[in-house]
């Protein structure tokens, strides 16, 4: 019998972040502590091009490389405002572009904010963005 | 562990005719393991005043953990009689927050609420904020986890000699998304993983809980979810609805009995001990 719970849910800032974006109609990507991506909502859904139920999670390194376009032109990872916002600890905003699962590069606005609980422990970072242009 | 009962009703103490099997009180519970001299406290609610008068004289420390600082959690803990013994030494935990414990406890034990200040108890005390992660308490491993209910708050895991128990009163498991479908995505589902004995806020009927969303608590069916949902062994119907006569809560723990699908449940009630 196991006497420590398992490392299964997690931190409720994160629940309740997810539990709201899941009823917004802006875009909202959501990552964890490492970064890794944890959700997405259905408005993001429909500039990445890609449903949030056919991939659950992402590492970091995976979602960085996925929806960014490739080359010279392409915003550094450190620049994007999701990082600064978690490495940092400080919102950030900036307008870079993307390139969507359906191979459609598109430029997005965005601006994100830390998730610090109230103990002070950085869970996560979230980011609301908006299609430059589009609808 | 003896795990006993001192106080299971919710909001507002309620003394009379109509609740005097499960008990008025408001939330506390004891636990005690194989330390004759230590004793832990789950909240300090109107429970804690006849807890306090029976704390066996052996018992030199106690550890009081406060799940949230919500008054009906609070309310007795100037009524705790061992507060007021300077032999006994007692740490009080509680959740972390923007502002620390000692002052926001000390809102309420203090004038105009409260004749005594927290500072002036005579008992060699503490108060401490729950750490990350599992820590030592008396003879028991303690692990705090932030859940949902307004301003901050935590349920509790209490494990002993390889048997746990998940303590959460005040607890809305449902406001998460797709409830109850994924334990990694449920409030509370880390610390009441498999518990032995899951003590859950059970406040509502389903009708009630649709005209309460956001209050922080759970109806009876989402009770019963949640606990199918990790898997706990038995379940206890906590923090009753003050507005809720005794011959109701046994109807609602009729139907959840009906609805639990593996594991055992019961309406938890005043100086029930329970041995895990």
């Amino acid at each position: 019998m196991r006497t420590h719970p398992a490392p299964v849910a997690a931190p409720i800032e994160l629940i309740l972040i997810r539990h709201l974006a899941s009823r917004l109609a802006v875009p909202v990507f959501v990552v964890d502590r490492a970064g890794d991506l944890v959700f997405y909502n259905e408005p993001a859904e429909g500039v990445l091009g890609r449903r949030f139920e056919e991939i659950r999670s992402m590492p970091f390194d995976d979602w960085t490389t996925a929806f960014l376009p490739p080359g010279d032109d392409a915003i550094a990872v450190d620049d994007l405002p999701l990082v600064v916002a978690l490495r940092r600890g400080v919102p950030a905003h900036r307008a870079f572009d993307i390139q969507a699962a359906d191979g459609a590069k598109r430029t997005i606005e965005a601006t994100a904010f830390p998730l610090l609980a109230t103990g002070g422990e950085m869970v996560g970072a979230v980011a609301m963005f908006w299609e430059i242009g589009g609808p | 562990m003896k795990v006993t009962f001192w106080g299971t009703r919710g909001s507002i103490a309620t003394p009379g005719e109509e609740t005097n099997r499960y008990g008025g009180d408001t939330s506390c519970v004891s636990v005690e393991g194989n330390d004759p001299g230590h004793l832990l406290v789950l909240d300090a609610g109107s429970g804690i005043r006849r807890l306090g008068l029976e704390v066996d004289p052996a018992v030199t420390r106690i550890d009081l953990l406060l799940t949230h600082l919500h008054l009906d959690h609070i309310v007795g803990l100037g009524f705790f009689a061992p507060l007021f013994r300077p032999d006994l030494t007692i740490t009080i935990w509680g959740p972390p927050a923007a502002t620390p414990l000692v002052d926001r406890l000390g809102r309420y034990l203090s004038p105009p609420l409260f004749p005594v200040r927290l500072r002036d108890l005579p008992s060699s005390y503490e108060l401490r904020e729950v750490p990350v992660g599992p820590f030592a308490v008396g003879p028991f491993t303690v692990t705090a986890e932030a859940v949902i209910h307004p301003d901050p708050a935590v349920g509790y895991r209490v494990t002993h000699e390889g048997r746990s128990i998940a303590y959460l009163p005040d607890h809305e498991p449902a406001l998460g998304p797709d409830f109850p479908s994924d334990p990694e995505w449920t409030s509370g589902a880390g610390v009441a993983d498999r518990a032995d004995l899951l003590i859950h806020d059970a406040q509502y009927t389903s009708g009630e809980y649709l005209d309460r969303v956001g209050w922080g608590h759970s109806s009876v069916d989402d009770a019963v979810a949640f606990a199918d949902l990790v898997g706990a062994r038995r379940l206890a119907l906590f923090h009753h609805d003050p507005s809720r006569s005794d011959a109701e809560v046994d109807a609602l723990l009729a139907s959840a009995r009906f609805a639990r699908r593996t594991g055992e449940v019961f309406a938890a009630r005043e100086d029930l001990p329970i041995m895990i």
